[in-house]
């Protein structure tokens, strides 16, 4: 008897606050039986640094800064299904709200002018990624084929999600699990 | 008997006068609906609530029942176009739910959950709306205005104070404050007002009791609001409906 080959699965926080991951890992004791069906890629969990070919890719956050953009774009281009999960990687979310603000003064008043603060000088070293003029959900940059809404999206949510896209079906989450906020 | 109509195959039965959306609800059948409110004349602007009758697409809170009619409302068709409704408006304005006080309690984020819409879609536009907290027990947060007008009208034709108006055209489109300065504090507005009470989303807000209801006891927290609608509707009286 030939075991099944498990599905690959990648996972990243982009601009999010690692939550979505947190969540995820809600799913408590069924993480076991999900283990019988995918194996993980680059993630948080394995600590793997660059995504290989996978089934699947789940990302969590928005796209704020230049290193967003690289990694998600190795996401799309290594997995065959991209899931955006909560709402940073829907709609921008949190980081979003610096949005309508001009990113020079936002950063001239955090490090610079604000009282109480060190006033060392806005970062520069070279090591650190740019920040984008504006934060953008994943779908503003790449193709995304499914979203999990939620701030975060409940454990449940996301069990329910993956367990019916894993068996071929196309998720709902219906009343109770589907939520923004 | 002859005052009915179908909607999805069932009979609808109605009194001379009701439009499509009032004859299904008082019949408990749910059509789904943003800008429409049964104290308020339909102002059929939103297109939630479009319907097809006859094969034409028509908004159901503004279209007269009329004996005969067949109306498609839950096919797969009409609720894919009410999900894209929903997309626009969630990514025109800057509609944040988990920082949003009336987040639970919202109509535009209930339905989209009854609607399963999981994404915005489009480009978000991230306008920039200031806040007016101008008014010592109001708050004014324009970012999640889907100019429904409803507060327009319960100004003016409830309150009798002419606060609110839309100014401007297309995307400029926008709600004002009737006040020289611009400024809620400015005129006589009171937490009392029925434009108070009427706002579907989380524009006009009561200071100082956000968040006061826990995640759980909010308004669409039990039930979705295809049911809740159903339970808020004026309904026919016992033994005069036609069903």
């Amino acid at each position: 008897m030939s075991e099944k080959k498990k599905l690959r699965v990648a996972t990243t926080s982009l601009a999010g606050c690692f939550g979505c991951h947190m969540s995820f890992l809600d799913i408590d004791e069924r993480l076991f039986p999900l283990l019988d069906l995918i194996e993980f890629d680059r993630s948080p969990l394995t600590d793997i640094k660059h995504c290989g070919p996978c089934d699947i890719g789940i990302v969590e956050g928005g796209i704020c800064n230049a290193e967003n953009v690289h990694v998600l774009r190795e996401f799309r281009k290594s997995c065959k299904i991209l899931i955006a999960v909560g709402a940073c990687a829907i709609n921008g979310g949190l980081p979003a709200q610096r949005n309508h603000l001009d990113l020079g003064s936002c950063l001239t008043e955090v490090y610079l002018t604000e009282p109480g603060l060190a006033h060392g000088g806005i970062p520069n070293d070279p090591e650190l990624p740019l920040p984008l003029d504006k934060v953008h959900p994943l779908h503003e940059v790449v193709k995304v084929d499914y979203f999990i809404p939620g701030c975060p999206p409940s454990g449940d949510a996301i069990w329910k999600f993956l367990t019916e896209l894993l068996a071929g079906k196309t998720p709902e989450l219906g009343h109770g699990l589907i939520k923004y906020d | 008997m002859s005052h009915t109509f179908q909607l999805d195959g069932a009979n609808i039965g109605f009194e001379p006068g009701q439009t499509v959306m009032q004859a299904a609800l008082a019949a408990g059948h749910y059509i789904p609906h943003l800008c429409y409110h049964p104290e308020f004349k339909p102002h059929g602007s939103c297109k939630l609530c479009t319907v097809k009758v006859n094969g034409r697409t028509l908004a159901s809170c503004t279209m007269p029942a009329e004996a005969g009619l067949e109306v498609e409302s839950n096919t797969d068709e009409l609720n894919a176009l009410r999900r894209t409704l929903v997309q626009m408006l969630f990514a025109e304005g800057n509609h944040f739910c988990p920082s949003c006080e009336k987040s639970g309690n919202c109509v535009l984020q209930a339905l989209g959950y009854d609607l399963e819409v999981h994404s915005t879609g489009f480009r978000h536009q991230y306008p920039d709306r200031p806040v007016d907290a101008s008014h010592p027990e109001v708050l004014l947060d324009f970012n999640r205005c889907i100019l429904c007008e409803l507060c327009v009208h319960a100004s003016a034709e409830v309150d009798g104070k002419h606060v609110f108006a839309l100014a401007g055209r297309g995307i400029e489109k926008h709600l004002i404050v009737n006040a020289e300065s611009g400024q809620l504090a400015d005129t006589h507005f009171s937490v009392n007002d029925k434009a108070m009470a009427v706002c579907p989303v989380g524009v006009i807000l009561r200071k100082e009791v956000g968040f006061s209801q826990p995640i759980g006891m909010r308004r669409y927290d039990a039930r979705p609001i295809s049911a809740q609608a159903l339970e808020d509707a004026p309904r026919v009286p016992a033994g005069d409906s036609h069903e």
